[in-house]
């Protein structure tokens, strides 16, 4: 099977271990959400990924063969992130065409078009552009690569709502046409639940979740009402947390209720992505 | 159109219904065309292996059809098989939850049809 595999990794800065054991395959043509709290590790991860950082223990691999002083593997894998790695003098079109140099399928015509569509001169010198413009034209060159592998380390970090949803849009466009693996780390989860296949949560440096979300979503659900029909109802169930407002309770479970065995009077919903993340990444507090 | 992320039914089954809505609403007339995977999910920015999978419930029931190279068709006679599903689901819903909530209350079978002749005359 053709995929992207990072095998047993380990990652220390000094007596911190940032990533513990990481096991995960990234298969061809899926959309993953890489999800995790602040200093979870999903940068560490990428950079890992991408060779940008060595790690302590463990190895990465595409298609069965390393990443790491692989010309030809790291030339399939693409990575947008915070860091900004063009010189600051140079101009958009310019840098465009270094991105080719290295990236022979990039689209130039399609990083035109994007760039018209976002508004975003590529006369400009990229030292010139705003944080939100500077992300959009980091958005525009990932999506323009071609690349079969496109990582994206917050990509929407500084961009209005308006920009958000183009790129949320174009980003379907693109992979409809062109399908590639997308691994996108976010925090905005609630913007990108619809859109990801693939879900994996890391939390202080541990994988918790590696699943699809419709199979992870399909898992959890919300019983509501009175304290004391809720309470009977999930005595024998695995309750992962519960919230009361007066009288009322909200219990989130694990484990999946038939909606006709529910008693007069229970409700049941879904979890969305964001409160299952919230609610997975919750426990035992978060210490620093 | 509107998706509901934190519904107990998958997104998938979601589009599936307001297509199904927009037949029986006739915004989708039989033999019309319905959009493509690629703009039923760019417009409602979910994965197109979920709109997809959307329309093939569709498919698999009769409702829409493919005509080669052109795309996805709402078959004739959809309106008249969903008018079908959606009497049964109706009932499912709707009739007997409410016979049940009148047994509870103590209410007579004739006090309820009385209650459903003036819903229609209102």
């Amino acid at each position: 099977m053709k995929c992207l595999s990072v095998d047993n990794v380990t990652k220390r800065f000094g007596d911190i271990t940032a990533l513990s054991g990481i096991n995960l395959d990234f298969y061809e043509n899926k959309i993953y959400g890489l999800l995790g709290r602040n200093g979870a590790g999903k940068s560490t991860l990428l950079n890992i990924i991408t060779g940008r950082l060595f790690a302590d223990e463990g190895s990465v691999t595409l298609d069965g063969t390393p990443v790491i002083e692989n010309e030809k593997n790291l030339s399939r894998i693409f990575m947008m992130s915070e860091n900004n790695y063009y010189p600051e003098s140079m101009k958009v079109s310019e840098a465009f065409g270094w991105t080719k140099e290295f990236y022979p399928s990039f689209d130039m015509e399609r990083a035109y078009d994007l760039s018209e569509r976002f508004g975003l001169s590529p006369n400009k010198k990229i030292k010139s552009l705003s944080t939100g413009y500077s992300s959009i034209f980091k958005l525009i060159t990932a999506l323009s690569t071609n690349a079969p592998y496109i990582l994206l380390d917050e990509p929407v970090l500084g961009l209005d709502a308006n920009h958000r949803d183009l790129f949320y849009k174009v980003l379907i466009e693109v992979y409809s046409e062109n399908p590639a693996t997308f691994i996108i780390s976010t925090h905005l989860i609630e913007e990108v639940s619809g859109i990801v296949e693939g879900v994996v949560v890391i939390d202080a440096g541990r994988i918790i979740c590696n699943e699809s979300r419709e199979s992870l979503l399909s898992r959890y659900c919300c019983i509501t009402g009175a304290v004391s029909a809720v309470d009977a109802f999930v005595q024998d169930k695995k309750v992962i947390a519960s919230e009361t407002l007066g009288g009322l309770k909200n219990a989130y479970i694990e484990g999946t209720v038939v909606k006709g065995s529910l008693p007069e009077g229970l409700n049941i919903s879904g979890i969305d992505l964001q409160k299952l993340f919230i609610l997975l990444t919750n426990k035992g507090g978060r210490k620093q | 159109m509107q998706l509901n992320f934190d519904d107990e039914r998958p997104i998938f089954i979601q589009i599936a219904e307001q297509i199904e809505d927009a037949i029986l609403s006739g915004a989708f007339p039989e033999e019309s065309q319905i959009p493509s995977t690629t703009e039923i999910s760019v417009s409602y920015k979910i994965n197109p292996a979920t709109a997809l999978k959307g329309i093939s419930i569709l498919v698999d029931s009769g409702i829409v059809y493919k005509k080669r190279g052109l795309g996805m068709f709402v078959a004739e006679g959809a309106v008249e098989k969903l008018r079908n599903k959606r009497k049964d689901e109706f009932y499912e819903n709707y009739v007997s939850k409410l016979v049940r909530e009148a047994k509870r209350l103590n209410f007579s079978k004739e006090d309820i049809i009385s209650m459903v002749e003036r819903g229609f005359e209102e």
